[in-house]
């Protein structure tokens, strides 16, 4: 082979392009909801990116990543909401108001999840195997009761969003505007995600997952190496819950709930697990799924369960696996 | 506050805990034996609960019902078993919580399909009717009081069953050597389905005498399956013994202090915002708890193996 | 005399009424092969496990290169030049020889430190690992995965790995396990030549390469050494006889 693609990487390059030809046709079509079907697409495989860093490169099997999806949504939903109301989220010790700058949201969001998954990472961490699915999947129920605690910010009924968030350049509320800023997401995430993966810290990371002891009697301490993956982790899908909240013009508990984790899980094994780009096929193919087979039947959550249930016993390379032949080590 | 308010909140806490005990034994007996982390198991409890009001409608007795809901987690719990989860005892944890997420979407919507979407309630059996009077005034559900004699009533039975008969050694033996107990000549497949099916009769059993409590509905099980995992990491994956301690410890922790935390608060704050911090951080007690113990003893009260 | 490299003083572990381990007074010095052997169950990987920081002794004290050294992590005594192979070959099964030699050689200038530059393209790395490989005989083998290589490939890269690390003092598990008599023989060689480099506490069951290498010995039964010294005298002494060689025999 001269030319140097590999077929892994003429099946990513294909579902780039894909994702990206889809909306603009169908705006070119005049048929929005296909425009905001891919939009969903691009924010549910950034969640996905962010969780195949911990889960695929990493080994550390989060059962918890709603919570930082939906802590994302809460902070672009407390944030709009503050600055709707024109009111101080925080008066003591310093003012903390509301904003719909999405750049201002953004940072909030990568800073709030990073500590929580910091808090989350530091305990869960302690622990592996069953104990780690278990006890991430624990604490990001213990978010969602709080979030229902809460009846400022809407509590069982949730937050709507009445501001949509303001780009410094270009009106967010237009739906191809909105879709390309998930675009450009997806693939930062994707590069920074590739990156990570082939650097020194990847190559820990890796190693981590595959012997920890190994990696421990090297003088690298595995303890720092997953928590930071974790971190990393964590708000990458914290910024696409932030994008999925501003997307719907609403934020709830169902956001932070348990089938949320499993969903984005589904789309990292749909796509095939340590496949950078199978998190994007596995969410391609659920919201198709979703948008299809539940306009037909209202038994499609049967169907996921199936195809699901018959990806994990009979095709463990997912999509990707399937298109581009088996995983190859390096 | 009186003493009769004390120990009704002390009760309810204990009758939650042995509840939460029905559905943790399952768990952790799977897990010990098999090795396998069962998400599909709230799923049972939501079937025993189904049809324990179904039959019990059905047949007019609460007690053909919850027989019958018994039974039919069981052979549920056996079905599933012999089609999907024998599959999974030799794959990692990931394929494993997979599956039986993929199970709960199925079993779900199945249930939502022959049942309808519809709540089902069910009614207090007249034997166990009424209450029974506390000192200080008040009374108690006897049902309630039924809950907690018959968890407790399982936990020793469990206690004889492991501790005393073929079946329990069985069950010793394969948490110590899988391959020392095939060698023996034990049918290690049967042996692992009934022991599934046993687990999911009791989760059937809890789901049943729930039923009674709250309405019986898809998804009823999803809140409990959680609070049994915060349960057997807390006890110790695979310990009986741990399941129950933490259990109560649960249950006891949870109850108590979505009660007395806002009160406490209310002694420090206006009354709203007593309510409103009491209440949030009450939900979240027992996760604190958790993350307490966790850090204190990462491999919860009384590991297994190690 | 020199300052140990590895000194172990009272060094006690027990599991319950089981002592694994029972005041070990333990010296290794720059320059020699200290031989560690005693029948199954005397307790070297309990043993082993504490020097290398997996268990936590419950009493005495592990000095390395003069530094107290109990409290220190696992990859904290690697850092300070403490290498080690594994009796169970104990590698990153998924990259290519390469790849593990790379990340240990990673991990001896910056650890985890890192996370832009491919690691692959790093010439320097590379050219590295190479010549560590090389120092077993595995350059040719630097390509293939960790799954395809054999049993005595795997062995030789566990003792690269180590050496990646520039140990100031190597903990070798029992490397000859199932190497042949011809495996043997080379690493023997090979370790021969290495002792000038790095003091090594050997661990091993076989008694031919022990006695060709070790310049000491120390015999361990029940969790407590009985003799130690020069191998003429290990090989004359009644006490050991009795407990340990008479056994073999």
């Amino acid at each position: 082979m001269t030319n140097g693609l590999s077929r892994e990487q003429v099946v990513n390059g294909s579902l780039l392009a894909l994702l990206l030809a889809a909306p603009l046709i169908a705006a070119a079509l005049d048929e929005p909801f296909y425009v905001s079907l891919a939009t969903r697409v691009a924010i549910l495989a950034l969640a996905g990116v962010g969780l195949n860093l911990a889960l695929g490169y990493g080994g550390m099997v989060s059962f918890g990543h709603a919570a930082f999806f939906g802590l994302g949504g809460y902070v672009a939903g407390i944030a709009a909401f503050h600055a709707f109301e024109e009111s101080a989220f925080l008066t003591w010790p310093f003012t903390i108001g509301g904003s719909d700058q999405l750049l201002v949201v953004w940072t909030v969001t990568a800073l709030v999840v990073a500590l929580v998954a910091l808090a989350i990472g530091a305990v869960s961490l302690r622990t592996s195997g069953v104990y780690f699915i278990m006890i991430t999947l624990a604490f990001a129920q213990m978010i969602y009761y709080l979030a229902i605690s809460l009846p400022t910010y809407g509590g069982e009924d949730g937050l709507s969003i009445y501001l949509r968030n303001q780009l410094p350049m270009g009106d967010s509320a237009e739906p191809l505007t909105f879709f390309f800023v998930c675009y450009g997401l997806l693939l930062l995430a994707l590069f920074v995600s590739a990156r990570l993966v082939a650097s020194r810290f990847g190559a820990a990371l890796q190693c981590a997952r595959m012997n920890e002891v190994r990696l421990a009697t090297l003088g690298i301490a595995p303890f720092p190496v997953k928590l930071t993956a974790f971190v990393l982790s964590a708000v990458i899908t914290g910024i696409a819950g932030a994008l999925f909240a501003d997307l719907n013009g609403f934020v709830g508990p169902s956001m932070l709930s348990w089938h949320r984790s499993g969903e984005i899980m589904i789309f990292v094994i749909l796509g095939g697990v340590g496949r950078l780009f199978g998190p994007l096929a596995g969410a391609a193919l659920f919201i198709l799924l979703e948008s299809f087979v539940g306009g037909f039947t209202d038994r499609w959550q049967l169907i996921l369960g199936a195809v699901l249930l018959a990806v994990v016993l009979f095709a463990r390379g997912g999509l990707i696996g399937l298109l581009a032949g088996k995983l190859r080590h390096g | 506050m009186s003493l009769a308010f004390l120990i009704e909140q002390l009760l309810n806490g204990l009758q939650f805990g042995v509840m939460l005990f029905l559905m943790a034994a399952g768990l952790t007996l799977v897990f010990g034996v098999m090795g396998l982390i069962n998400l599909a198991h709230g799923s049972l409890f939501m079937i025993g609960a189904f049809f324990c009001s179904w039959i019990g409608e059905v047949s007019g007795s609460f007690w053909v019902g919850l027989g019958g809901g018994l039974l039919a987690a069981a052979l549920a719990g056996a079905v599933i078993e012999i089609v999907v989860i024998r599959r999974l005892y030799d794959r990692d944890h990931l394929d494993q919580v997979l599956a039986t997420f993929a199970l709960i979407l199925i079993l779900s919507e199945v249930t939502r399909w022959i049942f309808g979407d519809q709540p089902l309630y069910l009614d207090v059996p007249p034997l166990l009717a009424g209450a029974l009077p506390l000192p200080g005034g008040g009374g108690y559900p006897i049902y309630r009081l039924a809950i907690i004699v018959v968890g407790l009533a399982t936990a020793y039975g469990l206690y004889l069953l492991i501790t005393r008969t073929r079946l329990g050694m069985r069950i010793r033996a394969g948490e110590s050597d899988r391959e020392m107990i095939g060698a023996l000549g034990v049918d290690i497949r049967t042996l692992y389905t009934a022991i599934f099916a046993l687990g999911a009769a009791l989760a059937g059993l809890a789901g049943g005498m729930v039923g009674v409590l709250q309405s019986v509905q898809v998804g009823m099980g999803e809140p409990v399956l959680i609070l049994a995992f915060v349960v057997i990491v807390i006890g110790g994956i695979g310990s009986v013994k741990g399941a129950l301690v933490g259990s109560i410890l649960v249950g006891l922790t949870d109850t108590l202090g979505r009660v007395f935390l806002p009160r406490l608060f209310a002694l420090m704050l206006p009354t709203a915002e007593a309510t409103a911090v009491g209440s949030a951080l009450a939900s979240v007690t027992i996760y604190l708890l958790m993350a307490a113990i966790l850090v204190w003893r990462p491999r919860g009260l009384f590991p297994v193996g190690a | 005399m020199a300052e140990p490299l590895l000194e172990l003083n009272g060094l006690s572990k027990s599991f319950g009424a089981l002592k694994a381990c029972d005041g070990v007074d333990l010296t290794l010095l720059p320059g020699e092969i200290h031989a560690l052997i005693g029948p199954n169950g005397a307790g070297k990987s309990t043993l082993i496990a504490q020097v290398a920081g997996w268990l936590r002794p419950d009493a005495g004290a592990i000095s390395l290169l003069g530094q107290p050294a109990v409290h220190l992590s696992v990859a904290a005594r690697a850092r300070r030049g403490l290498g080690r192979t594994f009796q169970i070959s104990s590698l990153a099964s998924e990259f290519s020889a390469l790849g593990n030699v790379r990340l240990a050689l990673q991990a001896r200038e910056r650890g985890a430190f890192g996370f832009w530059s491919p690691v692959r393209k790093d010439r320097r790395l590379r050219e590295e690992a190479l010549a560590v490989l090389a120092r077993v005989g595995l350059e040719e083998r630097a390509e293939v995965p960790v799954t395809t290589l054999s049993h005595g490939e795997r062995r030789l890269l566990e003792v690269a790995l180590a050496l990646a690390l520039r140990p100031k003092l190597l903990l070798l598990d029992e490397p000859m396990a199932g190497l042949g008599p011809e495996g043997t023989r080379a690493l023997t060689a090979f370790l021969r030549t290495l002792k000038a480099e790095a003091g090594i506490l050997l661990v091993e069951h076989d008694m031919d390469a022990v006695f060709a290498l070790a310049d000491r010995i120390s015999v361990l039964v029940y969790g407590r050494i009985i003799a130690s010294g020069p191998p003429e005298e290990i090989r004359r002494s009644a006490a050991v006889r009795e407990a340990y060689l008479g056994d073999a025999a």
